[in-house]
């Protein structure tokens, strides 16, 4: 049942700009790497000289393909790259080449995990290639414009969703699963502040059973923040408008987030006539089988699977299992701390390092699994030795923080360095009579009895053996002493 | 020396390795030339003299060191529609005036390569849209034979530079007749290649899927040297076939006899064709039958269609080919913008010329929304229809006759209806839009003294062939050999 609001029923569905992660561009030898000055990585092709002519790289469709196999979908087995045509100073053909009635991804989908924690399957209407324009710098200049083309001609793969999304909170779950995929797929960056990744939101409201609504197109959204907050704002402005007598009419709009408000850039009537069709300048894609196949079995194993293993292997609980494989670095990363840690035994015990500890420690510091000051075989290494009783669990979180502080270290080094090894028996017998001389009062009291005076000595000699010696071997020998 | 402009491309050849004359020696007699006699004839838009020269004495160190090919040293003129680097290359439009290009079309770079000499960028209508070469910035080109008369567009430049003897040889590039039909204006022989047989990297568009280079020369066996040099697979342009090229030099003498000739019915019963063109294609053909073709009367019936397809697919295909043209980056800028769409309007509106401004309006109407399934579809099905009528007929011939245009060279300024120029391609039109090679050769002069051409059509990948027909066609007729008062002269 969709979550109402107001009684109105929220209808979104998404495109998404995906930039793909090729080292040149998407026609022309031009690399694409970000933050060059401007329009020095525009090749004679990009800056669309008289004469130039459009070459593909095949990477890109290799891509792209990873994708669809990615959604479970379609592949296009010919398609075709068209023109759509329209005038902007930083789009230098004149025309985008992009992919109309056949892209390379057809129909597929992807399941999102809902609060409730149950799965909804949000189906993919398509998703195609294109080249992305330049840019249009309108400061620094007094008065005109800038143009920057080192960005035109890389590649996009744009995924365009069914209007299966009900909430803005369901928006932005699938929008984290596109981006959680293609950086599995190890097809894009997903970088979002740097423009790799961003969203055009199609937002409408109806009564529940009515046919959809009018919708507004909200443009060029580029943080999860900011998809949440500018599809709840539109939908607000949408019932508020409704309610008072007037009617949505089909436009773009853009999210303005210092004002928390969207406001129209054109309307359905002023959009431009793209006048598609096919460029002559490009061959049909041609797929085969075989190149189908070689993409498949170079596959990695999908979030799906991998978490699905991860509770069958290593009896993790699903919640563990999905935050583990939240990204394909983190997955990788835990399964290296199970080897390292001695094995899928150790597997509970891993993932509460990594989901606890390490997660903490680098969110906490604004870091990324891949920028982990521990390696897998850093923490599997600390696991083994609480694993073989070398350290208690205590001294391990020492041994953790001080693996933090000083890079590149191993349990076994700080446990020496630090000098943290569990004291043995005569060292502690020594400890523990010379804490029943000092305490006469309590080892009375235990003699009468009180258990509560057996644990305050146990106490006693641990703090003087700073921790290094182990509860149970105290216990143990301060009965014997006492008798 | 006084004719060395005279001579054949295999005669340069060997005149060039014998030493008889070096290239610098032959580049210079026809720069003179060029600077003599192109104020009458209007055909270069650009002479590289020194370019020319120190290319020319290159080629003499390469043939006294042994390392010359076949054409090392012979001069050649490009069409403006073809990139070169440092220098000013225009397709005849005021819109490119001022761009120098900062690379080399491939065609540039293969003719490089065979150690042709660049004597300059001869003259075209503008962004070859037209029939006439009056659509060009830099002003009508004279046609040899009569200075009054058109020499054909849009390679009118190539063709013109070529009948009065200002170049060897020259490349042209044909959309819809642009090398056949003015060859046929001037007397001479050009070759139209299968679509994809010539790279297109580098030669400005004006129709994507319709565009392809060729030469322009005096005879069949003088075409075989400048094609063989400029076709081949080229992986900078996705269109281009990757299929082996052929020494068409070598196969000039495949035997006629047994050749089946079709000559399509529709072809004669044009309401335009000229009577001199109908007599003189007449005898060309039978004399065709005596060298041992057979003649075969056969049906083409989307004869029609062909040109109201054509102008709305190429229009199509222009109308955005020419939108990078813009006033942002290159070539003419209005004066003083006073915003975005005031500089997009008037750069555009300035900087090009009637009919390329028309043809675009044709293409943006046939691509807007709401009429595109009735204008570009549909006519993309028409091209299918008309392809189709080619490939039946081949079943039947190997390569169909006819004239290569319905008139011969009319008067500059005659035809001011657009649509009237537009009907003189239609015979050479449909070709274009099947992709197929076919070749324009003079078989005869009209009673004013003007050349007639015959056209060959052949089917994919048979230019070896229809080099081969006219080739042993010239080798039994002087129509080729002909020349206009001023090629006479002996400067």
């Amino acid at each position: 049942m969709a979550k109402l609001i107001d009684g109105w029923e929220v209808v979104i569905g998404l495109e998404i700009h995906c930039q793909l992660n090729t080292n040149s561009k998407i026609f022309s030898g031009a690399s694409t790497e970000f933050g060059a000055e401007p329009n020095t990585q525009a090749s004679l092709i990009d800056l669309a000289l008289p004469g130039v002519l459009p070459v593909l790289n095949a990477e890109v469709v290799n891509k792209a393909i990873r994708f669809g196999l990615g959604v479970d979908a379609e592949i296009g087995r010919a398609s075709v790259f068209a023109r759509k045509n329209y005038f902007y100073p930083d789009l230098p053909k004149g025309y985008q080449i992009s992919q109309m009635d056949h892209p390379i991804v057809g129909v597929g989908h992807i399941d999102i995990q809902l609060e409730d924690g149950s799965t909804k399957r949000i189906g993919i209407t398509r998703a195609h290639l294109e080249e992305d324009a330049g840019k249009s710098l309108h400061e620094d200049f007094a008065g005109m414009t800038g143009i920057d083309l080192n960005r035109a001609g890389t590649p996009l793969l744009e995924i365009v969703s069914e209007p299966d999304m009900r909430s803005s909170e369901e928006a932005v779950a699938y929008v984290r699963a596109i981006h959680s995929l293609v950086r599995w797929l190890g097809i894009s960056d997903g970088n979002m502040a740097e423009g790799s990744f961003r969203c055009d939101c199609n937002v409408s409201i109806r009564k529940p059973g009515q046919p959809f609504g009018t919708r507004c197109e909200l443009k060029n959204i580029n943080s999860f923040r900011f998809i949440e907050k500018a599809i709840e704002v539109e939908i607000e402005r949408q019932i508020e408008l409704i309610e008072g007598g007037g009617k949505v009419i089909q436009q773009t709009r853009l999210f303005d987030p210092n004002r928390m408000m969207t406001r129209a850039m054109r309307s359905k009537e002023e959009a431009n006539d793209y006048r598609y069709f096919p460029d002559p300048d490009l061959l049909p894609v041609v797929v085969s089988e075989a190149q189908i196949e070689q993409i498949k079995a170079e596959l990695p194993e999908l979030p799906v699977a991998r978490r699905e293993r991860f509770v069958a292997d290593y009896q993790l609980p699903d919640y563990d299992s999905r935050i583990l494989t939240a990204s394909r670095e983190l997955a990788d990363f835990y399964e290296a701390v199970v080897v390292a840690s001695g094995g899928a035994a150790q597997a509970k015990q891993a993932a509460n390092w990594v989901m606890g500890d390490l997660l903490g420690a680098l969110n906490k510091a604004e870091k990324d699994i891949a920028d982990s000051p521990i390696s897998p075989q850093q923490l599997g290494g600390l696991i083994s030795r609480i694993v073989d009783n070398t350290i208690s669990g205590k001294i391990a979180k020492q041994v953790f923080a001080e693996m933090l502080e000083n890079v590149g270290q191993t349990a076994d080094q700080i446990i020496e360095a630090k000098d943290l090894k569990p004291v043995d028996n005569s060292a502690i017998e020594t400890i523990i009579r010379e804490v029943i001389a000092a305490n006469e009062k309590m080892v009375e009291e235990y003699k009468s009895g009180k258990e509560k005076a057996f644990n305050g000595l146990v106490g006693q000699v641990m703090k003087a053996s700073k921790g290094k010696a182990h509860p149970s071997q105290v216990n143990q020998l301060m009965k014997q002493l006492l008798g | 020396m006084t004719d060395l402009h005279h001579l054949s491309i295999r005669e340069l050849g060997d005149g060039l390795s014998s030493k008889r004359f070096s290239s610098v020696e032959l580049t210079q007699h026809y720069l003179n030339r060029i600077q003599r006699l192109d104020t009458s004839i209007n055909s270069y838009v650009t002479v590289t003299n020194e370019l020319a020269l120190a290319q020319a004495a290159a080629a003499d160190a390469a043939i006294a060191a042994g390392q010359a090919g076949a054409l090392t040293g012979i001069p050649l003129a490009h069409k403006d529609i073809f990139c070169t680097k440092g220098v000013k290359t225009t397709a005849g439009s005021k819109m490119l005036d001022n761009f120098i290009s900062p690379y080399n079309a491939t065609v540039v770079e293969k003719a490089l390569t065979a150690g042709l000499v660049t004597l300059g960028k001869v003259n075209m209508d503008e962004f070859a849209m037209g029939s006439s070469n009056e659509n060009s910035y830099y002003g009508a080109t004279k046609n040899p034979w009569a200075l009054d008369r058109v020499p054909g567009g849009s390679s009118g430049g190539s063709a013109a530079a070529v009948a009065a003897d200002l170049a060897p040889f020259s490349t042209g590039t044909d959309t819809g007749g642009s090398i056949r039909q003015p060859a046929s204006f001037c007397g001479l022989t050009g070759i139209k290649p299968t679509y994809g047989r010539v790279s297109r990297f580098g030669m400005i568009a004006y129709a994507s899927s319709f565009d392809q280079a060729g030469p322009i020369a005096r005879s069949a066996e003088d075409c075989a040297y400048l094609l063989g040099a400029i076709a081949g697979h080229d992986a900078k342009d996705s269109t281009s076939v990757n299929r082996a090229t052929e020494d068409y030099v070598a196969q000039l003498n495949q035997p006629l006899a047994g050749t089946r000739i079709g000559i399509p019915r529709q072809y004669f019963n044009m309401a335009g064709l000229d009577a001199d063109v109908k007599t003189s294609i007449a005898a060309a053909l039978k004399q065709l039958e005596q060298l041992g073709a057979t003649l075969v009367e056969i049906d083409l019936s989307t004869t029609d269609a062909a040109i109201p397809a054509y102008y709305l697919l190429a229009s199509a295909e222009a109308s955005s080919n020419l939108s990078r043209y813009d006033g942002v980056r290159y070539g003419y800028r209005c004066e003083n913008p006073a915003n975005l769409t005031d500089l997009y309007l008037r750069s555009r509106s300035e900087g090009f010329g009637s009919e390329v401004q028309r043809r675009i309006l044709i293409g943006t109407y046939a691509l807007s929304a709401g009429y595109y399934d009735a204008y570009y579809v549909k006519a993309q099905k028409v091209r299918r229809l008309i392809q189709n009528d080619f490939l039946k007929a081949f079943e039947q011939v190997d390569f169909i006759a006819g004239p290569t245009a319905p008139t011969t060279a009319y008067k500059i300024g005659e035809k001011q209806d657009p649509v009237a120029m537009y009907l003189g391609d239609i015979y050479t039109i449909a070709v274009n839009l099947a992709g197929l090679p076919a070749i324009s050769a003079p078989v005869g002069f009209d009673t004013a003294g003007l050349p007639v051409g015959l056209q060959l059509i052949g089917n994919y990948w048979s230019e070896a062939r229809l080099l081969s027909i006219v080739h042993q066609y010239q080798q039994h007729t002087d129509w080729h050999t002909q020349r206009a008062a001023v090629a006479k002269e002996g400067v």
